[in-house]
């Protein structure tokens, strides 16, 4: 069967699709679900042992230790903001509660993904959330799942809630009274904080609430700002600790009126890292401090170190003032509550340790209950007491491990089934001719599926795992077995087809090694870096400092070309003494060998050497511009320094020059049209990053209003697509042609291109304009000076290219970590969230370095093609 | 797309030419010159051992990574004394001419000078594969002064100050004797050990041997003791094939 080339390339493109796809569905694993399909009501819980159902003696539940509760979360709260050295300055009165008055402290620990959405649904729901809620962080929709809120409405309780609307698009129409305040413009920390303190003094005063929730926006975006050492931090704290203090006075001057107690929380929903941001798991991020404050504690004496929680588990200290038959029914309804959650996620929970010293305890518990109730008060009884309470404790224990264990399981077989489909798809060349008949007909192809399918059948029936793969159903499992093992056979006889020839045609050229697969240097360095790359990915460091590896390759790339470009330009007459000497030291050498190329204008020439080392200039101020990875990211860059409030003239000047030389730099293969716009565009973007506040013109002096800027930056976005409408039309007039005018048709695209760089410049922040106006110088020399003089071929020049674009995705300060991803960006012009031009401007500016990078290959490629 | 018309001709390479059929001498048997390379190599690698072991014998608290500048500063030292007097014992380098003192004054002059700018070159591919500009500077510098002792004062050595003599050993099929064969071969190893040994820096092992500069400066020691023992095994097994232009 012989099929075209584009067609095998589109199934091949499709394989990766699907391999990718399943890898993914692999990877995401279905998040363990609660017991209980739906919410769960109060007959769903467990009688108290002996008293059955005929209890007369009290109600099926316990009553609640206290009556009002006040939640007071602050946002990106770290923990050593309150428990660390400068706890004291920072929080005085808290700390003082901490250590003095009646409360309980603990260090809370947050699982990644540290987002605040996914942390609020985790604190509501008790479920561990993963990073598929990231996605939906922007735009959440109303929980469905069984919640502490809802629960508490069912139960008749009133909520209040100021702070984050984030709580008002999850639990739509639970809360009594609601003022939600937008997160999305990072840059105000007051505003924010202000909107839910001044409802305060109102709702201390009234009575008709039973739990208050305030959530603190100012601290998390400060750290955005300008990191946890910015000296807008202390204030800040200060600022919470003042409305700590107050609505601790307010709850203590009610209970002296005779209220019932109080509970005060004060919570963070994740911390943040050295540099502001959050997302990672990292020690700084991930523990947060809890604080309980309320009459129902015993006073401490002293300042205790913090314990560390753990999932799922109740805090026995929370409850150990409350009668010993409280607190065990408490244990054992929390212990219900796990083994409810391990039968649903492991297949044998029968088996685990944790159910079977759930049910000693149980059992027990029993025997402790018919004492209790026999009137009993001897030393026995609490001795017994005592050891049921280990038992329960224990067994919580183990439940909680195994449960831990379970979340951090992936769907391995798929994610190995989608890999192999990659894989295959990878190995598949370019060509042609489909031997698919002799492969179906052949031995292997029938032991293949065989082997295939006894795999599944091994995988899905041992260990009771839940993968996806094993839930579909068996005929379209045979499908894709017969599938796959038809396209490995199709794809191994091609491959034996085609090596045999290799040897014969080097016996034939004979003798010279140069000759069929010889390669450079260079080629050797770009299929070696690229291997390594990958290879490298397999350690979790070289992930996290992924573009210290990038930056590494790049800059031997640089010294490779400049080698090249050497031996090119020295290879005829060299000029005696000049400048390549100190070059010449490392051993990189032209060779004297006879002239070939003709006269090239000296000039040229120069500016050919000069290309590579500018270059690695460029790349080493870029990698200064943004510190980014794990291990180093502390350390301050470049673009702190210009972001600081006193350097805004350097800031401006940097940004206007960058500007202007993008400009000078991409104007010339535009029509006069584009010029003109796309010299509008940018004067609009400098206009609106001075609207912005980032930027200031010369003639502004201080007092400046801030404003949002949209007016600047829908300016912008009419130029841009202004520019690409008329690169568009050059590109469907080129194609209407006769024969395909090929001037017009690169002229469109590299208007296309430019308008995609203005649109660039105006997403990018200030202090990264030097990064967008270094891509274009480093393309416009290594396009004219470097790929089209030294002739790489088409495969070379997309490597290097993909290489670029990759170190520029890290030179823009992004990284691997989900925490620098900039959401601001969404809202460029736009004056609320909407969801898709805020996913679309996102995506656009985080991967712009890469973007631009394949944007002007294919320009490349199609000026080389003529 | 451009077909490539450039691989035909001279290239210069990293690797040491196997073949060269355009122009060549009956083959010479280099055996003893082989064997005065062994041992000058064993001479050279056993320097660079005594140089580690003998200061930890008469400084108090001396290792490679405690104190890594001294060691530094004593392997820089052992390898460059002994390779300018093994070489100028052996005498390899080209015979001159002349033998006036003004002449030697500026070869003298010439090769110093040659260093220094090597060192500078060193020292500036160094900060531009992102090594800190300001701070640790002096232990940069340390690592380009080392890199230099191991390729340029050898080039030097071999090939004397003269700049022709140097590109030509580099570009390929451009050595002329079995010295420069090993030239190459020393030099690329050196050169890629410190390649090599930057990679483990960003690992988060917290060792002591991933702190700026000991994995590049221990690779590329590491990479010139290999080279100086690959060195005359490669030459010894590859004799038959290996011809070398006239001079």
């Amino acid at each position: 069967m012989k099929i075209r080339t584009s067609v095998f390339a589109s199934c091949v493109l499709m394989a990766q699709v699907l391999g990718i796809a399943l890898f993914l569905r692999g990877f995401f694993p279905a998040p363990v679900k609660s017991a209980v399909p739906s919410k769960s009501t109060l007959s769903d819980r467990p009688a108290e042992p002996l008293t059955g159902g005929c209890s007369m003696l009290r109600p099926s539940f316990t009553p609640p230790i206290t009556h009002s509760v006040v939640i007071m979360l602050v946002d990106a709260l770290r923990e050593d903001f309150l428990f660390g050295p400068h706890g004291r300055a920072n929080m005085p009165y808290t700390r003082h509660l901490v250590e003095q008055g009646s409360t309980h402290s603990f260090v809370a620990k947050a699982r990644a993904p540290t987002v605040t959405m996914p942390r609020i649904k985790a604190l509501t729901t008790g479920s561990i959330p993963g990073f598929i809620d990231v996605v939906m962080n922007l735009n959440s929709p109303a929980l469905l799942e069984d919640n502490l809120l809802w629960q508490a409405k069912e139960a008749g309780k009133r909520i209040v809630f100021y702070g984050d609307d984030t709580w008002v698009r999850l639990f739509p129409k639970l809360f009594m009274e609601h003022d939600g305040t937008t997160s999305f413009f990072v840059s105000d920390y007051t505003e924010v904080d202000d909107n839910v303190t001044r409802h305060l003094d109102g709702t201390l005063k009234r009575e008709d609430w039973d739990i208050l929730i305030l959530h603190y926006l100012g601290l998390d975006h400060i750290g955005h700002i300008s990191g946890p050492r910015s000296p807008l931090v202390r204030p800040k704290l200060q600022e919470m600790d003042d409305v700590l203090k107050k609505i601790h006075g307010s709850l203590v001057a009610k209970e002296a009126e005779g209220s019932p107690p109080y509970l005060l929380v004060l919570c963070g929903d994740h911390g943040m890292s050295e540099t502001g941001s959050h997302g990672g798991s990292s020690e700084p991020e991930v523990n947060t401090p809890l604080v309980l404050v309320s009459p129902a504690f015993r006073r401490k004496a002293g300042f205790q170190q913090p314990g560390v929680n753990s999932v799922g588990r109740l805090i026995p200290a929370v409850v150990e003032e409350t009668p010993l038959r409280d607190r065990l029914r408490y244990l054992q309804l929390n212990g219900h509550q796990l083994s409810c959650l391990l039968r649903d996620s492991v297949a044998e929970h029968h088996r685990e340790v944790g159910v079977e010293q759930l049910r000693v305890a149980e059992k027990s518990h029993g025997g402790w209950m018919k004492l209790y109730l026999e009137g009993n008060t001897s030393e026995v009884l609490g001795n017994v007491g005592k050891k049921v309470l280990r038992q329960y404790l224990e067994a919580l224990a183990s439940m909680s491990s195994a449960l831990s264990k379970q979340l951090g399981k992936y769907d391995m077989y798929s994610m190995v089934a989608g890999m192999v489909i990659v894989f295959q798809a990878l190995s598949g060349a370019a060509l042609v001719d489909v031997p698919v008949l002799p492969a179906l007909l052949s031995l292997p192809f029938y032991l293949l599926c065989l082997l295939l399918a006894s795999v599944h059948v091994l995988v899905c029936t041992s260990a009771g795992a839940s993968c996806y793969l094993c839930g579909l159903s068996w005929g379209l499992v045979f499908a894709g077995v017969a599938f796959a093992s038809a396209t490995l056979c199709v794809l191994v006889s091609m491959a034996t087809r085609r090596i045999p020839p290799g040897p014969k045609i080097a016996a034939k050229s004979g003798g010279g090694s140069s000759s069929g697969w010889s390669l450079s240097e260079l080629d050797v360095l770009l299929l070696v870096g690229t291997a390594g790359h990958t290879l490298s990915l397999a350690a979790s460091s070289f992930v996290e400092e992924e573009h210290q590896t990038w930056y590494f390759l790049l800059n031997t790339l640089c010294l490779a070309i400049f080698q090249d470009v050497c031996r090119k330009y020295f290879r005829e007459q060299r000029r005696p003494g000049g400048l390549g000497e100190d070059r010449d030291a490392r051993g990189h050498h032209p060779s004297d060998a006879p002239l070939k190329t003709g006269r090239v204008r000296s000039r040229e020439r120069w500016l050919a050497l000069a290309t590579p080392p500018l270059t690695l200039a460029c790349c080493r101020l870029m990698r200064t511009l943004n510190q980014t990875g794990v291990q180093w990211s502390h350390l301050p860059g470049m673009g702190h320094w210009l972001n600081s409030s006193e350097h805004k003239g350097a800031l401006s000047l940097v940004a206007a020059l960058s500007l202007l030389l993008v400009y000078v730099m991409i104007q010339r293969r535009c029509s006069w049209v584009s010029r003109v716009a796309l010299a509008l565009g940018l004067l609009g973007v400098y206009s609106y990053r001075a609207a912005v506040g980032n930027v200031s013109f010369p003639w502004q002096r201080g007092g400046q209003n801030v404003s949002k800027g949209t007016v600047e930056a829908r300016f912008v976005y009419i130029f841009v697509l202004g520019i690409l409408f008329s690169g568009t039309k050059d590109l469907l007039r080129a194609q209407l042609a006769a024969g395909g005018d090929g001037r017009l048709k690169s002229r469109g695209l590299w208007e296309i291109y430019c308008g995609l760089v203005l649109l660039v410049a105006l997403l990018f922040r200030a202090h990264n304009l030097p990064v967008l106006c270094c891509c274009l110088l480093i393309q416009t020399l290594m396009a004219r000076f470097i790929w089209r003089k030294l002739r790489y071929d088409a495969a070379q020049t997309t490597i290097m290219h993909y290489w670029f674009g990759q170190a520029f995705f890290y030179f823009q300060g992004n990284s691997n970590n989900i925490g620098t991803l900039d959401i601001s960006v969404g809202f460029v012009g736009l004056e609320s969230y909407v969801e898709a031009p805020a996913i679309f401007l996102t995506a656009l500016s985080t991967y712009a370095g890469p973007l631009l990078w394949a944007g002007h290959l294919v320009c490349y490629l199609n000026s080389q093609s003529r | 797309m451009n077909v490539n018309p450039r691989r035909e001709d001279n290239c210069f390479s990293f690797f040491p030419s196997t073949f060269n059929l355009r122009s060549f001498c009956i083959p010479i048997m280099w055996d003893h010159e082989i064997k005065a390379m062994a041992s000058s190599h064993a001479i050279i690698a056993s320097s660079v051992f005594m140089a580690t072991v003998v200061p930890a014998v008469f400084i108090r608290g001396f290792s490679v990574y405690g104190t890594h500048l001294l060691w530094l500063s004593s392997v820089t030292g052992a390898v460059s004394v002994v390779n300018v007097a093994v070489f100028w014992l052996l005498g390899i380098s080209q015979p001159t001419k002349k033998h006036t003192i003004g002449y030697k004054l500026s070869r003298l002059v010439r090769s110093c000078l040659y260093l220094l700018l090597s060192c500078l070159f060193y020292h500036t591919v160094v900060v531009l594969y992102g090594a800190p500009l300001i701070e640790s500077a002096l232990e940069t510098f340390s690592l380009a002064v080392l890199l230099t002792s191991l390729t340029t004062l050898r080039c030097l050595c071999v090939l004397g100050p003269n700049v022709q003599a140097w590109i030509r050993v580099f570009s390929r099929h451009g050595a002329m004797s079995v010295w420069d064969t090993s030239l190459q071969i020393t030099v690329a190893c050196s050169v890629i050990g410190a390649w090599l040994g930057a990679f483990p820096i960003p690992l988060d092992w917290d060792r002591p041997w991933q702190v700026w500069p000991v994995s590049c400066s221990l690779g590329s020691v590491i990479g010139y003791l290999t080279g100086l023992v690959v060195a005359p095994a490669w030459i010894h097994f590859h004799r038959k094939q290996l011809t070398y232009k006239c001079k």
